[in-house]
């Protein structure tokens, strides 16, 4: 076995780009970024941990078999030891459990709001890019004024009109003061995709729109609103458990890591506890958003190659 | 004598493509950009015309515009695109798109943008075969080895599923032309086909493109800067400068007596390689102008050898030439015709026919106020008239010119030769 010859594969495909002079953006821009990131830690690593979690929220069962919601106050706010290694909250819950239990709150509302705020930019974001002229203008304004609005005093606002504080009002809610920031990016990649002479000759062999934007515009403007999206999660999360904390988002007695941290406020030195466990499932949820939006960036953006 | 190929057969067939008056602008902070002003031409099926121009010449432009892929904010702004009789410019936008592929195909200039990154080259050309033709996914994926094949990839059933990027240079501009050819198109427009290849590879491309061309008999739109490809591939060229046509005949005629000097001037600044002795390569003089200041008169005359005082406040206006074989089968006809021209510059001049010269009386400045300039956007009118009323005008102006300068300065209005630049 010889270690100097390249695989015949990696040979003719650097000989290919050699050959063409051209820059690696242009290789299949999904299949060399997957290349990419199956040997990137950073990418791998943050990618487990969401795995991990997302199993954790669809089924608790796997990790605990305590349920959060058997209780007893003769063991309130009772310090971590051997077999309740995160210790007993003010009612007496196993506080393992329950931080256990929050995680199906933060993934489903990380990952419903960014599907939510995805389909609104990417459809937005996709016909103002293309169309341009009036259309353009059109969404472009009113993006412009909506990512005006105060995020915070607004949920504040629109949770107060809905009525109720429930995972739908709340997904709502910051779907409707997250969607500009996508579009914004989703409208500036089609701008740029939009132009490019594939999609002329596309045209010129007499694909219509709709094919142009779903077959070539979208898969090669997707990448940027990937990225961000993977971030957003993170940041969406984070903002749950802010409103949570804030008393604006979920309630008592539901379940949830901002709840958690809001619950442990007032006893931050006897029962300290209370604030790191949720806290640091939080942080290292968001974290591994964050990392893993980073790690695609640098897959897709070719200057980073 | 030049043998003309197939050009009188070619063009006693009504055209297939049928190009008057071309006029698209660009708006831009520094005014408007006339890109094309006044092109016409026609091809007929089974034939290759050339487009020959630098680059800004607006011969892509042109391409552009037949096709109907001017994107805003350009604008085509007069003239009409007559796709076997259709008048392109005037039908629907849905009308337009259908004709795409299957009537008017086109082949870029750089095959690795012109093809999709994300899709493998089978999907890409499947798809045409499956939106186009309503065909199985698999009846397609079969059709696109076909056409894989017929363009000459090795091992087309291997690579089929593979991405651009895989493909060298030339492979990939096959598998463009394989896309393009997939519906069988009337038209076939390829714009600047070679240029981004090989030099070794260009002539395996144009080859290829002749061969399907005689194959479907499609008619071939080769728009090029490239002297060596016409010279190869074309049974006519027009030759473009600022926006205009400012010669067009059989490419033998042209290339070998061009008639209008900057037609002259490419020629001589082109490597023959031939001649055994050292020859010195003359380049033409200055640049091309910018197209929103397009100089008055004829646009060459900055830079032209030959440059009387009527070029700069007069175009020439494109005229008939000649009488060889070919070039007057163009004359022969019913049919608009710009082509035929080229008469050997030595020789006598066939239209000029005028009596020597009563003081230079008698030349109106045709080039001045509206009514004249829109006649000089309509050389198919000027080109329809009777053959005694444009001899007519050529030995008016021929006389005109009589006192400005030696035999060689006044060729432009004397014979009546070539271009229309506008005023």
């Amino acid at each position: 076995m010889s270690m100097s010859a390249p695989p015949p594969d990696a040979a003719r495909l650097d000989a290919a780009r050699l050959d063409a002079g051209a820059p690696a953006r242009e290789a299949g821009l999904w299949s060399d970024a997957w290349r990419q990131l199956r040997r990137n830690p950073l990418f791998l690593v943050p990618a487990v941990v969401i795995a991990l979690f997302t199993v954790m929220a669809v089924f608790p069962g796997l990790f605990t078999r305590t349920d959060p919601r058997a209780c007893d106050l003769s063991r309130s706010l009772l310090r971590p030891r051997a077999g309740h290694w995160f210790g007993y909250d003010l009612q007496g819950c196993d506080y393992y459990a329950k931080v256990i239990h929050g995680a199906r709150v933060s993934m489903t509302i990380g990952i419903a709001t960014v599907a939510g705020t995805a389909l609104v930019a990417v459809v937005l974001g996709t016909l103002a890019g293309f169309y341009g002229g009036i259309v353009d203008t059109l969404i472009a304004r009113v993006t412009d004024v909506w990512f005006a609005l105060p995020t915070f005093l607004g949920a504040v606002v629109v949770l107060a009109v809905l009525g109720g504080n429930g995972l739908p009002q709340l997904t709502l809610v910051l779907v409707l003061f997250g969607w500009p920031t996508m579009t914004r990016l989703m409208r500036s990649a089609v701008l740029t995709v939009r132009d490019l002479e594939y999609v002329t000759a596309a045209r010129a062999l007499g694909a219509g729109d709709l094919r142009l934007m779903a077959r070539h515009v979208l898969p090669n403007a997707l990448a940027p609103v990937i990225v961000y999206g993977a971030i957003r999660v993170g940041i969406v999360i984070a903002a749950e458990a802010t409103l949570s904390f804030l008393g604006l988002g979920l309630q008592l007695p539901a379940i949830s890591w901002g709840l958690m941290i809001a619950g442990a406020q007032p006893r931050l030195l006897s029962a300290p506890h209370l604030l790191l466990f949720p806290g640091l499932f939080l942080s290292v949820t968001v974290l591994a958003f964050v990392l893993l939006g980073d790690a695609l960036r640098d897959a897709f953006d070719p200057r980073l190659r | 004598m030049p043998s003309i190929p197939a050009s009188a057969d070619v063009t006693a067939a009504a055209p297939v493509l049928s190009v008057r008056d071309l006029v698209v602008e660009f708006p831009t902070t520094d005014g408007v950009v006339s890109a094309v002003n006044g092109v016409g031409f026609d091809l007929a099926a089974g034939e290759t015309l050339a487009i020959l121009g630098e680059s800004g010449s607006g011969k892509s432009v042109t391409a552009q515009a037949v096709m109907g892929l001017i994107e805003r904010p350009g604008r085509v702004v007069g003239g009409s695109v007559a796709f076997e009789g259709v008048d392109l410019l005037a039908a629907s936008s849905e009308d337009r798109r259908r004709v795409r592929g299957s009537g008017l195909a086109m082949v870029f200039q750089d095959p690795l943008s012109a093809l999709n990154p994300v899709w493998s080259v089978g999907f890409q050309i499947a798809e045409m075969f499956r939106v186009h033709r309503g065909l199985s996914r698999r009846e397609a994926r079969r059709r696109a080895v076909e056409l894989l094949e017929r363009v000459r990839i090795p091992g087309a059933a291997q690579r089929v599923g593979e991405y651009p990027h895989q493909f060298s240079g030339g492979m990939r501009q096959r598998v463009m032309i394989a896309m393009a050819l997939a519906l069988d198109p009337t038209v076939l427009i390829a714009d600047e086909p070679t240029t981004a290849l090989d030099v070794t590879v260009q002539a395996q491309i144009l080859e290829l493109l002749d061969d399907l061309r005689a194959e479907t008999g499609m008619g071939l739109l080769l728009i090029t800067h490239d002297l060596g490809v016409v010279a190869e591939t074309a049974d006519r060229v027009a030759v473009m400068y600022a926006g205009r046509i400012v010669e067009t005949g059989p490419t033998d005629a042209v290339l070998s007596a061009p008639a209008h000097p900057y037609t002259e001037g490419l020629l001589a600044s082109v490597p023959r390689g031939q001649s055994g002795r050292e020859e010195r390569l003359r380049p033409i003089a200055g640049a091309p102008p910018s197209l929103a200041r397009i100089p008055p008169g004829c646009p060459f005359h900055p830079r032209c050898p030959y440059v009387i005082e009527r070029c700069r406040s007069e175009r020439p206006p494109l005229a008939l030439l000649g009488h060889e074989p070919g070039a007057v089968s163009d004359l022969g006809t019913d049919r608009p015709a710009f082509s035929a021209r080229s008469v050997p510059r030595s020789g006598e001049p066939p239209i000029d026919r005028s009596p020597p010269d009563p003081a230079g009386v008698g030349w109106e400045p045709a080039g001045i106020g509206p009514e004249s300039a829109s006649a000089d956007r309509n050389p198919a009118e000027d080109a329809q008239k009777p053959a005694g009323d444009r001899q007519g005008a050529g030995d008016r102006q021929g006389a005109g010119d009589r006192q400005a300068a030696g035999d060689r300065q006044a060729a432009c209005w004397r014979s009546g030769e070539v271009g229309r630049g506008d005023g």
